[in-house]
């Protein structure tokens, strides 16, 4: 398929400025920040653009640890139709 | 005002009895029966207590209070509008089922007495299990099998730890309770199973995405919120469920972002989505408990909302999988948008519903200055973003094109799935009329300029969190262990062992019973003793006849003297 046939969001140009638009607005809650109070009475919530730093690292944090307990907690899909003697088909859906 | 003397969640039950009788019948049961059961709901005041003596106790079947209707209201919202979605495509079994759970939900939340709570309670469990069963497949029976079995767990717990109450303070009244004993744990042991709480979280993603299209719909909004409405009314600030809703949250969260199939990802956002609830009953003030309340009612409208949707591309494209799924934005746009509003009002996006009721919780963990909760909550906040509220719409719509051309979903879905995007942006911009039915009086002011830029930089940068790391987040086809595992996979094996190890033991013991056994007839069999007549071996029929005569002789005996 070529670059005119596709969809508006799918064609190469379009998601560059999608993203050039994205880091505008991130931009704009981090200046709007500046004007507004955060009134938690920790402290540090009212430090510069926290809730965006914050809510950054800690996704980054969530997806690595889920990554690495991946690691650990991740089976084929089949993993328990094996250990049963039965051949169920694990088949999602069911018109009627 | 009427006498209202029927529970009116029994009237749904009672309606999908009679819903195999014919479709017509069953459609127009399916239309009228949440809307007269709203009626009564609204007909009695808070307050109104019907009594009906029972073995000397005095059940309370209908007692109308605040929490109560407002949970009442919702799940005949719920059965309405899931009746919508589901009236064509769904069997008659499926929708009898969904409508006999709702029901009995519905009766749990109007009743004032343990005993009729717990008889709602069981209907709800086989109510719902009908529901996954309906879906008509080998693993969908499978699931809900081990479904009915944590449930009937759950319930037993329940059931003694009631049975305990009642013995110890005679009163089966459905009210605060202290926990002071073990009965009060048992029973609090009982509500939290249905909620999803650790470590039995793991029947939810099992069961609910191996129900039908519409079936997941339904399940999604009773049970564990049944459970929240318990919660709420038996154990407020009981500071146990802070640390138990916290783990719920990242729970979710977790095992979310390891799942590739997209019914599943929604299955755990529940038990994330309940854990913030559970955290707000746990903080217990009177805010905490109305976020929580909240919380549930706008919880279960944009829940729905996304299961549905799931439903829909499940229902077109009969593909679960995330690594299956793909660019569907094209074909389904209406699926898509829909679904995306409930992404954003699941994720608190300001202007939705999931805005004006999850920041309660928050508010109030920050007014009792319980800092590590705040920051978790946050933290939570922000992944609930990452691993509901962009990554369902994200890989099911967006991300590849998958070739699939499916079509738009049938018109009764997209009529459903915009009644509940309505209520999601309605609630998120009118908040008043919720507020103005919640346990205790609002004084909350949800769009303060800081509330709102606070919220988009945590979900905006939640959201380029995803971008960025969107290499790692990678889809495999794979499962993640649970607590389940120690079910379904270390049970039946050592169970298997132990029953093999028992049964050669066995087998060695009669072996040399037996032997013994021979052995000792045959030394009896060549000595002298066997020749005589009474040392032989003796039909039962004469052994029979013989009692009958001795005890014949005892009564004539008796008779004489």
């Amino acid at each position: 398929m070529n670059e005119q046939n596709k969809r508006w969001l799918l064609r190469k140009e379009n998601i560059r400025t999608l993203w050039i638009t994205f880091i505008i607005t991130l931009i704009a809650t981090l200046v709007a920040g500046l004007f507004v109070h955060q009134h938690e009475s920790f402290g540090i919530e009212d430090s510069f653009g926290f809730f965006g730093w914050y809510g950054f690292i800690t996704c980054v944090a969530m997806v690595i640890f889920a990554k690495l307990l991946g690691l650990f907690l991740k089976r084929p899909e089949n993993y328990y139709e094996n250990s049963s003697n039965n051949d169920s088909s694990k088949n999602g859906t069911h018109h009627d | 005002m009427t006498e209202l003397l029927f529970p009116p969640g029994l009237l749904l039950v009672v309606g999908a009895l009679l819903m195999p009788l014919g479709l017509k019948i069953r459609n127009l049961l399916i239309f009228s029966l949440p809307i007269l059961c709203l009626i009564l709901v609204w007909s009695a005041p808070v307050g109104y207590v019907v009594t009906l003596p029972f073995l000397g106790f005095e059940l309370e079947p209908i007692k109308i209070t605040t929490t109560g209707q407002l949970f009442a209201t919702v799940f005949s919202l719920m059965a309405l509008v899931g009746g919508i979605f589901a009236y064509k495509q769904a069997s008659t079994l499926e929708l009898a089922a969904a409508f006999a759970y709702a029901g009995s939900a519905i009766g749990v939340t109007l009743t004032g007495d343990l005993i009729t709570l717990f008889v709602f309670w069981e209907i709800m469990a086989i109510g719902s299990t009908l529901v996954i069963w309906a879906a008509k497949h080998e693993g969908a029976y499978r699931a809900s099998i081990r479904y009915l079995m944590i449930h009937l767990f759950g319930g037993l717990l329940l059931m003694i730890g009631i049975a305990g109450h009642v013995v110890e303070t005679g009163s089966i009244r459905f009210e605060a309770l202290s926990l002071d004993s073990i009965s009060q744990y048992l029973i609090l042991a009982g509500f939290l199973i249905n909620a999803g709480a650790p470590p039995l979280s793991a029947w939810i993603a099992d069961a609910y995405p191996e129900a039908s299209p519409s079936g997941s719909v339904f399940l999604s909004a009773f049970t564990t919120k049944t459970a929240v409405f318990t919660l709420l009314v038996a154990f407020p600030g009981t500071w146990l469920l802070i640390p138990i809703g916290i783990y719920m949250i990242f729970y979710g969260i977790i095992y979310a972002l390891l799942e590739n199939d997209m019914r599943r990802i929604l299955a755990y956002s529940i038990v994330n989505q309940v854990g913030f609830m559970v955290t707000g009953i746990g903080l217990g003030t009177e805010m905490a408990l109305n976020g929580a309340a909240a919380h549930a009612f706008a919880h279960i409208i944009y829940k729905a909302l996304l299961l549905m949707s799931a439903g829909a591309v499940l229902y077109q494209t009969g593909k679960r999988r995330c690594t299956d799924l793909g660019g569907l934005f094209q074909t389904m746009p209406w699926t898509a948008l829909l679904g995306i509003i409930g992404a954003l009002a699941i994720s608190s996006f300001p202007f939705t519903s999931g805005f004006i009721s999850k920041s309660m919780i928050a508010q109030s963990a920050a007014d009792q200055h319980l800092i590590i909760v705040w920051f978790a909550l946050a933290a939570a906040s922000a992944g609930v973003f990452l691993h509901a509220g962009i990554k369902f719409p994200w890989f099911v719509f967006f991300q590849k094109d998958s070739g699939m051309r499916p079509p738009e979903a049938p018109r009764n879905m997209l009529v459903a799935m915009t009644i509940f995007a309505i209520f999601c942006v309605g609630l998120g911009v009118y908040p008043e009329p919720l507020y103005a039915v919640l346990p205790f009086a609002v004084s909350y002011e949800p769009y303060t300029a800081a509330h709102l830029v606070a919220q988009f930089q945590l979900l905006l940068f939640a959201g380029l969190a995803f971008f960025v790391m969107l290499p790692m987040m990678k889809r495999t086809l794979t499962i993640s262990l649970d607590f389940d595992w120690f079910y379904r996979q270390l049970f039946p094996k050592t169970g298997n062992a132990s029953l093999r190890i028992i049964q050669s033991f066995n087998s060695t013991l009669t072996d040399t019973a037996k032997t013994v056994w021979r052995n000792l007839l045959s030394t009896f069999q060549t000595s002298r003793l066997s020749r005589y007549h009474l040392a032989e071996s003796w039909p039962t029929g004469s052994m029979v006849l013989w009692i009958g005569v001795i005890l014949g002789g005892y009564l004539i005996i008796n008779a004489i003297i």
